[in-house]
């Protein structure tokens, strides 16, 4: 991608990793992906009550190539599947996504044949976000856990071996996996 | 209550035959002529059904077909309209006036309740296609509702055909608006209009196989899944029907 | 900058290639390429772009897509095509008892949410044969929820107006006077959208204590904030200019093309059915019918600005409606049948909404009738007589109306939703083609089209 991906793991590459981190979360673009009724609700988040604008992200990106974030809001039905996986793939590097609502997280109340049941069907998902709408003050919640994912993602090798671990604690997980509040497992 | 309520061709003299026909138990013996359309109640097809309501039978209900006079303006519009030949049966029903009119004169009775003045439905509201699959013979239904602005009335126009032969003469040239209303009754019920110009899929994907609306057509859900349960999809599970 | 870059020697140059004429441009000629072209006789041959627009596109109402045709800026050919959110809530409606059914349909247009689900419930009444036992206070409640929504849903249509035309400033005015709204629906009916809120047989619960206050309040800053808007846009030169004689439909278009609501009576024509064919109580409203004559999209505006008014109008008559009434045990908001009316009479316990103590205590000790009724009509449902009905009403883009089909059973055996804003994107072709492209926007805009209510 660019320099900082060059950089070999150490003191240089954390302090670029938080910067960079910082840098992106700072300033994310999302992609007008709105579908349904959920679109509904990401536009009043844009308006001024609960206000899209205190995160730098007002400023939607009409076209893919400029966008970071693609936020599917509302049901995907079969016949957007391939525009949606068109559009995502146009978006250039580093890209995210959140899935708003039930609808896109898991096809939501419609279980039928013209649903795709959760857009992580067709193309990676970075937040669930439930609700029939989830409210604003949901989407800002879903958009700050975002942010603190980016701002931890890692480069380069750090990057590598970040995927390397959380593929492991991903594949090791049990559907009846109970934590305990202090944090030991039972 | 009158006799001529339930039964028109009775003799009137013959009181006592008609006290007996009066009897609870003989009203609607009739409906056990019809076909029968749901047996049991949960909907219990994969396992045998311990309720007890396994063996109840639900008959189709009798088409109806109203006597004169049929009330409030509804009389005036049969009679402007005239083309008996056309009309099949007239049903008033919850304060509603239905036509149900021969495929082949369905472009000529639009076209005359659209010009007559007297009668003037100038908006058609729309195509709705109703699939009835224990109507063997008359299992698609094409209902198009006309508003009247000049008169301020409402008036329904349905025209049944067989599943094997799905075609009804398309009314766009009498009302424009039928245009996507057609397209999406093709789409959902298989029904073709004939002279539609373009009558190709117009919600579902361009190369989608079947018709989803028509009750043959399962609904496509897939099993839930929550914590290691798995739970039919809506149309599979049992239910109260 | 194109002075230090080298020019061809002889500017604008063109060949026939094998798909035909082929130009060459390197710079500040286009004076002389557009000669070249018109010699060349291909503007008048016909030398058209396809261009598609959609369905993901921030200046169409949801995933609508266009596909052009273009002839420089003048838009020759305009095909809408829909589909794209196409989601089966008729069929899904099939494998529901008739109550949940409205869950269902209420998200078919989603922006009007309350005028689903009362087309819907208006249907079913009617089959049921019900209609005038539903109790009043239902009614009103009704016509308040209906009025609140047709503001909240003009202004999600006005909002995006402007902000397609890079006014963002109308949207963030819009989007703060949508929120009010939508505050005053979700003190009410619990949720800011999809309420599912009008059930066959009336509402589902009564106003919460403090509503009757929110709903004055909301009344005086509504107005004050709608003449801020007004202030805003009326006399917007651009505003005007990009919306003055744009997307022109006169009568007997409308009247061809089953077009209903504010693009119908922006022709003249004063059609409304809350006046023509009133249901719910409205002919005891005290309201007029914004009509304009210009048949454009300002017009549109305009009247939908006024039909802003005409709403909150209403709005106070329902309150003070019901402040007359006072909450009395026997102003019930559900129908008084047990086979029908929705038993659960909900209540505010310290572990959440539930059915009241009273309410158990009467079907667990005092009635065993009450009981089944409570059972039968939670788990089956009500069964409705065999039967059709169309049932048509005013919604903000038109005529909404549900065609209910029943067979006897406990669930609907099908719902078709004729929607308005499927039939009006028809009319996108007959106003907009021989216009500019940069006009196609305000026309979609002042046609106000849910994709949610067109795709179903």
């Amino acid at each position: 991608m660019g320099l900082e991906e060059k950089l070999p793991s150490g003191v240089l590459l954390t302090s670029v990793e938080k910067v960079a981190g910082w840098a992106r979360a700072r300033s994310v673009w999302p992609a007008t992906f709105g579908l349904a009724c959920c679109a509904i609700e990401l536009f009043q988040t844009g308006g001024p009550k609960h206000d899209l604008a205190r995160f730098g992200m007002e400023r939607a990106s009409n076209t893919p190539r400029q966008a970071d974030l693609m936020i599917v809001a509302g049901r995907l039905s079969q016949k957007m599947a391939p525009v949606t996986r068109q559009i995502y793939d146009q978006m250039s590097d580093p890209k995210w996504v959140i899935s708003m609502g039930v609808c896109a997280s898991s096809g939501g109340m419609f279980n039928n044949y013209a649903i795709v049941q959760g857009v992580d069907h067709i193309i990676p998902v970075d937040i669930y976000l439930p609700g029939c709408p989830p409210r604003p003050e949901m989407l800002l919640d879903a958009i700050l856990k975002l942010h603190d994912k980016i701002m931890n993602m890692k480069l380069g090798k750090d990057r590598e071996r970040q995927i390397t671990e959380l593929e492991e604690a991903r594949l090791n997980l049990q559907p009846l996996h109970l934590i305990s509040p202090g944090g030991s497992e039972l | 209550m009158s006799e001529s309520e339930q039964d028109p061709k009775a003799d009137p003299a013959d009181a006592e035959a008609d006290a007996e026909a009066n009897l609870p138990a003989r009203l609607g013996e009739e409906r056990l002529n019809e076909p029968v359309v749901r047996m049991g109640m949960f909907g219990v097809e994969d396992t045998p059904d311990t309720s007890g309501f396994g063996l109840l039978r639900v008959y189709q209900p009798p088409p109806l077909d109203s006597p004169r006079p049929y009330g409030s303006y509804f009389d005036e519009i049969a009679d402007t309209l005239g083309l008996s030949d056309a009309i099949e049966r007239v049903v008033v029903d919850r304060g509603e006036l239905t036509f149900h009119v021969r495929r082949e004169r369905l472009p000529e009775v639009a076209a005359k309740l659209r010009d007559d003045p007297a009668l003037r439905f100038e908006l058609c509201s729309g195509v709705s296609g109703v699939h009835y699959l224990d109507q063997v013979g008359r299992e698609l239904h094409a209902v198009y509702h006309l508003l009247s602005i000049t008169h301020n009335r409402r008036v329904r126009l349905e025209v049944s055909v067989p599943d094997a032969d799905p075609h009804v003469p398309s009314l766009v040239g009498v009302y424009p608006t039928c245009n996507w209303h057609e397209r999406e009754t093709w789409d959902f019920f298989g029904i073709i209009f004939d002279g539609h110009p373009a009558l190709t899929r117009i919600q579902m994907p361009d190369d989608w196989k079947g018709h989803p609306q028509r009750k043959d057509y399962p609904l496509g859900g897939i099993p839930v899944e929550y914590r290691g349960a798995k739970i039919p999809p809506p149309e599979e599970r049992r239910h109260y029907q | 900058m194109t002075s230090d870059m080298p020019h061809a020697a002889t500017g604008a140059s063109d060949a026939e290639a094998a798909e035909g004429r082929v130009y060459t441009v390197s710079g500040e000629d286009w004076d002389e390429i557009v000669a070249a072209a018109n010699e060349a006789g291909d503007f008048e041959s016909g030398e058209r772009i396809v261009v598609n627009m959609g369905p993901q596109h921030p200046s169409t109402h949801g995933v609508l897509r266009l596909v052009l045709t273009l002839e420089g800026e003048t838009v020759s050919e305009v095909r809408p095509a829909i589909g794209y959110l196409h989601t089966g809530i008729e069929k899904n409606m099939e494998y529901r008892t008739w109550t949940q059914g409205v869950t269902f349909c209420t998200r078919a247009d989603y922006l009007m949410p309350i005028f689903n689900e009362a087309a819907y419930c208006f249907g079913v009444e009617r089959l049921l044969g019900i209609e005038d036992r539903i109790p009043e206070r239902a009614q009103i409640i009704r016509v308040l929820l209906m009025e609140l929504n047709r503001i909240s849903s003009h202004l999600g249509g006005i909002a995006p107006m402007g902000l397609e035309l890079g006014a963002t400033t109308i949207y963030t005015q819009g989007a703060r006077l949508r929120e009010r709204c939508l505050d005053v629906l979700e003190l009410i009916t619990g949720l800011r959208m999809n309420h599912a809120f009008i059930r066959p047989g009336g509402v589902a619960q009564d106003l919460p204590p403090g509503a009757l206050e929110a709903i004055r309040v909301f009344d005086e800053s509504g107005r004050r904030l709608l003449d801020e808007m007004h202030t805003l846009i009326d006399a917007n030169p651009i505003f005007i200019g990009r919306n003055k004689g744009v997307a022109y439909l006169d009568l007997q278009a409308c009247m061809a093309l089953g077009v209903t609501g504010p693009i119908l009576r922006a022709t003249g024509l004063p059609w409304d059915l809350r006046k023509s064919q009133p249901y719910c109580g409205y002919e005891t409203y005290d309201f007029d019918v914004p009509v304009r004559d210009t048949c454009d999209a300002y017009g549109r505006y305009q009247i939908r600005m006024d039909e802003i008014e005409e709403s909150l109008k209403i709005i106070q008559q329902c309150g003070d409606r019901i402040s007359a009434r006072g909450s009395l045990d026997s102003d019930p908001v559900m129908i008084r049948d047990a086979k029908i009316g929705w038993p659960a009479q909900l209540s505010l316990g310290p572990d959440g909404l539930g059915p009241s103590p009273q309410h158990i205590a009467h079907i667990m000790g005092q009635s065993m009738e009450a009981l089944i009724h409570h059972f039968k009509l939670i788990t089956e449902g009500f069964r409705v007589p065999a039967g059709q009905a169309y049932a048509a009403i005013e919604s903000p883009r038109g005529e909404l109306a549900a065609h209910v089909v029943s067979d006897g059973g406990t669930r609907p055996y099908r719902v078709h939703l004729r929607d308005p804003s499927f039939v009006h994107l028809q009319s996108v072709a007959a106003m907009c083609e021989g216009g500019f492209m940069a006009d196609l926007i305000p026309a979609i805009a002042s046609l106000d089209p849910v994709m949610g209510g067109c795709d179903r």
